[in-house]
């Protein structure tokens, strides 16, 4: 991350930021003044993904990648998220929720609203009666004719 | 008038000094004269104009609903507004109508507010610049200040200013400019990673992130359900107390609020900080943090120091790795909280008609930008069987390493956290955008996000301006449901540090001096 952050310091012109070496006049306290940057990320191999995981990823999501930016972009996710492997987390217990020590709110299971079918449908594009009206299902994905994504393209 | 804070205004108008059509007026003419800052996505002025017309006839009974009676506002426009747009600066939901109102919207109107519309954000609230929404980039206001123009070097022509802009910090950018610019005198935005605090900071107000599970998040539309809050935008410290006060408590519609009862307070007029300790925690002099922060990093240190507080650095080990941390849980949540935008029920459809999936995925295709898509395929890397212990829960291990690493922290002790917000003033547009989403979000984030991941409350505060003449402020991270102290301590900083007021050209123009107002006054 520092190499990104010279950079940006490079480019608009200025000196990057040094250790604390002097300080401004005035200020005798030392106790509590911040020290130097901690010690910069060391960046690990990055694996490549196959590009059956990347079919599948699209799958999944139903979104496309799109072009090689979306998967450049997913390897250097990977390698940036690959750093909290350097954590010693043994023994410790996954956390979900910040609010773990409380018990959730439950209320009583009394009908308190409901009744808006006319609202509800009023953002659907297409509705039949009280429907929501949805293209036959049980289909698999297939590309539509003549458009091959990004992947299919690259095989 | 515009310029004055939202308990002043409020005075005014029980006073009645000025009426709140009147007030709604100027705003909206303001919002008119302000419309490059391209703050506001909608501006729901009849509404906002028969709110405040319902607003002056309760003031003229005498039976105004609250000190928040007639007070114009502006909401995010990731908030659900019944009969109001509202998109989340994405084509997916280009045209939805929602047909409810978010608890907090339902509460500011239920206490008179008048609400100007809804403002611009990063697309989905992912982002730390609020450039990548489908509306277009917000522009800081201070771009446009006299402060910043001094300070900028003299071009040959005009047309440079056009490219000298900066930008607002994200994603709450459009809130964060509609309060610096006088528009409104509260906005909602919210923060999941920094959102509301981050452009507090580059535009100069306060931006208060409450601690999850204080404020509902019912008809917030969800980025990361473990770790967004509503976030209070206001241009003082007592009001966003007062904002916190009308919309913290138990919701029933938000099972992750806490069922406590919430007292809302009022900060005294003297804060004291001599009894308390306050920590500065090391780790967050992170690389690349510029001089001139760390400078007044120092200098507020010092200042705390001398008024008879403790002083001490503290140490959370594990802050380098909040970032990454955070970087998986977001994208995982995200990718699970996006998977109802399907085009079936609300918001875009696409015309493709072959079968469920290629309509959806077609839809999906059309209606979200590669930010959004990009954060939504890693989410789903991260939550492939072969790697769901390898990240996501290791990466709640470490969340949990994280959250320990504050409670040893308040446990020794502490009472009040110090750090900077953000590591630099506001970028220009141009330079901001060299680098993709990702690697921003990534640099800007750093030092805010931690108080997400730990459910913390923490609030920015300004300080001063930079050598550009752009604001920088500093960050209070405080115990968990202790917004009083925390607030009672920002209070005590913002009287010490004088945070000039922007020299803006139009709202000097809007506000046409019949209501005599001292620049200090704002502050006070």
């Amino acid at each position: 991350m520092r190499v990104l952050s010279l950079g940006r310091w490079l480019r608009a012109g200025r000196v990057p930021p040094r250790e604390p070496a002097s300080r401004p006049s005035g200020h005798r306290h030392s106790g509590h003044r911040p020290q130097g940057p901690p010690q910069e990320l060391p960046q690990g191999p990055s694996q490549k993904v196959s590009v059956e995981v990347l079919e599948h990823l699209e799958h999944l999501a139903l979104v496309d990648f799109r072009d090689s930016e979306g998967v450049e972009r997913l390897q250097k996710a990977i390698q940036f998220a690959d750093q909290l492997h350097e954590v010693n987390t043994d023994g410790v217990e996954p956390m979900d929720s910040v609010l773990e020590d409380r018990c959730l709110y439950l209320r009583e299971d009394d009908v308190t609203e409901g009744n808006c079918t006319k609202e509800l449908l009023e953002n659907a594009r297409e509705t039949v009666e009280e429907y929501f009206v949805a293209p036959p299902g049980n289909i698999p994905l297939v590309k539509l004719e003549g458009q091959k994504t990004f992947l299919q393209g690259s095989k | 008038m515009l310029r004055s804070s939202l308990r002043q205004v409020s005075a005014a108008l029980k006073e009645g000094r000025v009426t709140p059509t009147e007030l709604c007026q100027r705003c909206l003419a303001l919002i008119k004269s302000t419309k490059f800052l391209n703050a506001y996505i909608t501006v729901t002025e009849e509404t906002a104009l028969k709110q405040a017309e319902e607003s002056e006839k309760r003031r003229k009974r005498g039976q105004p609903l609250g000190i928040l009676d007639g007070i114009p506002i502006a909401v995010k426009d990731n908030f659900n507004t019944a009969g109001i747009e509202t998109t989340c600066a994405s084509n997916m939901l280009k045209g939805y109508i929602s047909p409810y109102n978010a608890t907090v919207v339902q509460k500011l109107l239920d206490q008179g507010a008048v609400l100007l519309g809804k403002t611009n954000l990063d697309e989905f609230a992912m982002g730390s610049g609020s450039t990548d929404g489908v509306f277009g980039p917000v522009r800081n206001p201070w771009s446009y200040s006299k402060q910043y123009k001094e300070k900028s070097v003299p071009k040959s022509h005009s047309e440079d200013e056009e490219y000298n802009w900066v930008i607002t910090g994200g994603s709450s950018g459009g809130s964060a400019a509609a309060v610096s610019s006088f528009t409104c005198f509260a906005a909602l935005g919210s923060d999941t990673g920094g959102s509301t605090r981050n452009p507090a900071a580059h535009c100069g107000v306060v931006g208060l992130k409450p601690t999850y599970g204080l404020i509902s998040r019912h008809g917030l539309i969800p980025l990361v359900n473990s770790m967004d809050v509503p976030g209070i935008l206001t241009r003082c410290v007592d009001d966003a107390a007062v904002l916190l006060g009308s919309l913290a408590g138990h919701d029933p519609k938000d099972s992750t609020t806490i069922q406590d009862d919430f007292k809302p307070f009022e900060l005294p007029d003297l804060p004291d900080v001599s009894k308390l300790s306050i920590g500065i925690p090391k780790e967050y002099h992170a690389p690349g943090l510029s001089s001139e922060i760390l400078s007044l990093w120092s200098k507020a240190a010092d200042l705390f120091k001398n008024a008879g507080a403790k002083v001490v650095e503290v140490s959370l080990p594990h802050t380098r790795y909040s970032i990454v941390c955070y970087h998986v849980l977001c994208t995982a949540e995200v990718a699970s909280n996006m998977a109802r935008f399907d085009g079936l029920e609300y918001g875009h459809r696409s015309d493709v008609k072959d079968s469920t999936e290629s309509m959806y995925a077609a839809t999906r295709r059309e209606g979200f930008n590669d930010v959004v898509r990009g954060r939504i395929l890693s989410g789903n890397y991260f939550l492939l069987k072969q790697n769901y212990e390898k990240y996501f829960v290791k990466a709640q291990k470490v969340r949990r390493l994280i959250a320990n690493d504050f409670g040893k922290v308040f446990g020794s002790g502490v009472d009040i956290l110090l750090t900077p917000t953000t590591l630099s003033d506001a970028v220009p547009y141009t330079e901001f955008i060299q680098e993709d989403n990702r690697t921003r979000s990534a640099q800007d984030d750093i030092l805010t996000q931690a108080a997400n991941m730990a459910g913390l409350p923490a609030i920015n505060v300004p300080t001063a301006l930079s050598e550009r003449g752009l604001p920088v402020g500093l960050q209070f991270i405080g115990r968990s449901f202790q917004e009083k102290q925390l607030l009672t301590v920002a209070k005590w900083f913002e009287k010490q540090v004088q945070f000039p007021v922007i020299q803006l050209e139009e709202a000097e123009r809007h506000d046409n001096g019949v209501f005599q107002h001292q620049k200090s006054a704002s502050f006070s």
